[in-house]
């Protein structure tokens, strides 16, 4: 066991690796420069390259992008070029209201999107069973920025009900529960309707399979199948709730926009826009760490839960 | 499932009826920046960083008048009392400072503050140097090499030639409290505690969240003591978040709401405010190339452009024409030879008489635009007309968007690197505030690439001779007179096609009284009040 996780963290290390070269790469090939974002238009050329010089931008790439992996294995991010914090006080930060974002919504769909995708298989063909098809297809298809969008126009600018942007400003957990709750309906969609389609197919599996015929003619209660049928059918939705956690965290770039949630996706789409790289670096890094961690600890539970899937 | 759907509203409705109680008189305003100025004093983030956050915490020695709608704000005493050039020696200012101001940390304004300040901006070596405060306005004092202590409340400032320009350049200046920074001996630190003269003092700093201000009670000028209690900053730079924030009641004030959006907004009760004020929104052509390098393809280019139909059908009256660099009623708008109105007949004959001809000879230019960028307005629709405009008239223009960033880094380089060498133009808006802003930096020869931005080139030798003698001229009024000339020139050469002033649209919510909207990049906030 512990070698195993021993190996699968090893492995992790090449995949990080990787993803920030890749990051590295695609900020320096694309157009525009991190001075511009920082230095007034009218600055002069000389002021220019004192700012490029001061960052370490004038030094050739393959130089820089060692100096900033030497920095990272001491744990250090650098520092920001637009607000000259520390990045991982501003990674941190945006790490935790990104997260809070991530449960809040996986909560809501996994909840949801399992109700609906056992009620489905067990009612397979009938009209509820079209209705959260329906559901489940308008819900991986409509894109998630445009619904946030309708339902600020809704729920906060027709109802005036909930806040439009946003974390809360005061404390307590009405305030925290105002802001939250729009973005957390608009990014939920996706994977509601993913894991409602995900785990109605799997239960229809186990449904088919000739042992809940034995259970059924055994004469065992619906209760009692129905327990055994989610039991069986866990692994495979496991691994699709994991995936869709990571992609909460990872893929909220343009819902956190929509509302200004002050977390990675809207600290990585400011970064891009003021080519701020040591923040683009410092969050892809993290969440590509986070990515694989989660990875891991599905793979792990998912033995837990079925020793029949062997470690090798 | 019914016990669920009961579960849900019990756990919803609450969250709708509790809306937050706020502190009576609480302003909180919707920035187009994507983050919080820079609050250690030297502002960043553009002129917006200068009216937010720069002059409500900060002062300059000399500030502007915002008092007024009806007229240019124009410059008057702000932490010096007067200031007056030496008849002996005309590279040397005195500046009496004012008496009994204290900043926000309890210390006294005086003159080592001042000589701190310009320190902390000019001297690479000193330990309280800021170099990115320095890097934010160190150009915009340009002239300004030396300042000395002569007594508590008297400093002298040195430039490096005589320049009648010293008064703009002081403005850019806000003075910061040298007591507070001991206390961090860091720019950063000093950044979130920040301490200046201003009439708001900073009590909560969130990184890129928000900024939240209350009125400093015992500030100098009793007249200009704020009338609410605290002032809240939250950057948004996505107009749609802005709209949704005003209209939720989140925020009571944003900044250029979307201009489809303000009949609507003013159908809800919102008002729009909006004032002529120092901005253009141009294209800067390229002079050593065709088709821009012939003078006459220029003015048909502006009499070619349907300036009135871009201000009142696309932008919903929120610009007015521009004719040249400055707006008529400017006092260096002078009287132009030519009044670029919107006339394709005239423009199809100049364009004739220049030799261009639609078989033989096209008129052919790539413009690069962006796809949005602080002060842009809407590019991409104002550029779609303006191409239609050209078309017209026989100019091809082949459009290049790009994102804002990257055309600043682009415009920078000027237009002869291998990246540029295609472009004929590039769309670009531009503040005049002063007369570097308006005409040093682009009309004149010493301004060319990589010195200033004088990347058409413009090389003009009567405007050369004019903008220097303005520098020369102390007396203002003969000063305008002379700047009033250069702007003839350049209107008559076209070395840009002008499309339209800004006229800085703002919506407030009906609470929000007495804000005047002044003629100039900035506000006065101390006149507002909230109910």
């Amino acid at each position: 066991m512990w070698v195993y996780v021993g190996r699968r963290l090893l492995l992790a290390i090449p995949t990080l690796l990787g993803a920030s070269v890749i990051v590295f790469a695609m900020v320096h090939l694309a157009p525009g420069d991190p001075i511009a974002a920082v230095m007034p238009a009218e600055s002069s050329a000389a002021e220019i390259e004192a700012t490029k010089r001061a960052y370490g931008f004038d030094r050739p790439l393959p130089v820089q992008y060692l100096v900033w992996l030497q920095r990272v294995a001491q744990g250090d991010l650098g520092r920001s070029i637009a607000t000259r914090r520390p990045v991982i006080l501003d990674v941190r930060d945006a790490l935790a209201n990104s997260l809070v974002l991530a449960l809040s919504s996986s909560l809501l769909a996994f909840v949801v999107g399992i109700a609906l995708g056992l009620l489905s298989a067990f009612r397979q063909g009938r009209l509820l069973d079209k209705l959260c098809a329906a559901l489940a297809v308008i819900g991986v298809s409509v894109p998630h920025y445009w619904a946030g969008i309708i339902l600020i126009i809704v729920f906060s600018v027709q109802l005036n009900w909930l806040p439009a942007m946003g974390a809360a400003d005061d404390p307590g957990l009405l305030p925290f529960l105002r802001h939250i709750a729009l973005p957390t309906v608009a990014l939920a969609l996706i994977p509601l309707g993913v894991i409602t389609r995900v785990v109605r197919s799997a239960a229809l599996d186990i449904l088919n399979q000739e042992f809940v015929t034995a259970l059924r003619a055994k004469g065992l209660a619906a209760r009692r199948v129905f327990v055994h049928v989610l039991k069986n059918s866990a692994p495979q939705i496991l691994t699709v709730l994991g995936l869709q956690f990571g992609f909460q965290l990872g893929g909220s770039v343009l819902v956190e926009s929509v509302f200004s949630w002050p977390g990675t996706g809207y600290l990585l789409n400011l970064a891009i826009f003021q080519r701020d790289i040591p923040v683009l670096q410092g969050v892809i890094l993290v969440l590509a760490t986070f990515f694989v961690l989660l990875n891991l600890a599905v793979d792990l539970l998912q033995t837990l839960i079925d020793p029949r899937i062997a470690r090798h | 499932m019914r016990a669920l759907a009961r579960l849900l509203l019990a756990l919803i409705l609450p969250l709708t009826l509790v809306a937050p109680a706020l502190a009576q008189g609480t302003l909180r305003i919707g920035m187009t920046a994507s983050d919080i100025p820079y609050t250690g004093g030297q502002s960043d983030n553009g002129f917006e960083g200068f009216r937010f956050v720069g002059y409500q915490i900060y002062e300059p020695l000399i500030q502007w008048d915002l008092s007024r709608a009806d007229r240019l704000a124009a410059l008057v005493p702000g932490l010096a009392e007067s200031w007056e050039v030496r008849k002996d020696a005309p590279t040397k200012w005195v500046f009496k400072l004012r008496k009994g101001v204290t900043f926000h940390d309890g210390s006294p304004f005086n003159a080592d503050a001042v000589v701190f300040t310009f320190e902390s901006i000019k001297k690479k070596d000193a330990p309280h140097f800021d170099p990115y405060g320095s890097g934010q306005v160190g150009f915009r004092l340009a002239s300004l090499v030396g300042v000395s202590k002569i007594d508590d409340y008297t400093v002298e400032f040195e430039t490096n030639k005589p320049t009648s320009f010293v008064p703009y350049q002081i403005c850019y200046m806000v003075i910061v409290s040298p007591t507070q920074w001991q206390k961090f001996k860091d720019w950063r630190k000093f950044a979130e505690q920040p301490s200046g003269t201003g009439p708001f003092k900073v009590t909560r700093f969130v990184p890129r969240e928000r900024l939240e201000l209350e009125a400093n009670k015992t500030y100098w000028d009793a007249k200009r003591r704020p009338k609410i209690d605290k002032l809240v900053l939250l950057p948004m730079p996505e107009p749609t978040t802005r709209l949704a924030a005003l209209r939720s009641g989140q925020v009571d004030w944003v900044e250029v709401p979307p201009p489809d959006s303000i009949p609507q907004l003013k159908a809800a009760g919102f008002t729009i405010t909006r004032n002529s004020y120092p901005h253009n929104w141009t294209h800067t052509l390229r002079l050593d190339k065709e088709p821009w390098s012939n003078k006459l393809v220029r003015k048909a280019a502006n009499y070619a452009i349907d300036r009135v139909g871009i201000c009142k059908n696309l932008l919903n009256d929120t610009c007015i024409p521009a004719t040249g660099v400055v707006y008529k009623g400017h006092p260096w708008f002078g009287k132009p030879k030519e009044i670029y109105e919107y006339n394709p007949n005239k423009a199809k004959d100049l364009l004739r008489q220049a030799g261009f001809d639609a078989s033989k000879h096209p008129a052919k230019a790539v413009h690069l635009i962006s796809t949005s960028g602080s002060g842009q307005m809407l590019p991409l629709a104002m550029n779609e007309l303006i191409q239609k405009n050209l078309k017209d008239v026989g100019i091809d223009v082949d459009l290049q968007p790009v994102e804002w960033n990257t055309l600043l880094t682009r415009w920078r380089a000027g237009f002869k690197t291998p990246e540029n060498e295609g472009l004929n133009a590039w769309n670009i808006s531009w503040n005049f505030l002063e007369p570097w802003s308006g005409f040093g930096r682009f009309f004149h020869s010493k301004s060319v690439v990589p010195v200033a931005v004088n990347t058409m080139p413009y090389i003009n030798p009567e405007a050369d001779k004019l903008i220097d003698e303005a520098e020369r001229t102390f007396d203002i009024g003969k000063q305008n007179e002379i700047l009033a000339h250069v702007h003839e020139l350049v209107v008559d050469d076209a070395p840009w096609i002008f499309v339209v002033h800004d006229q800085n649209p703002r919506a407030l919510a009906p609470k929000v009284k007495g804000f005047v909207q002044p003629q100039s990049w900035f506000v006065d906030l101390t006149s507002v009040t909230v109910r």
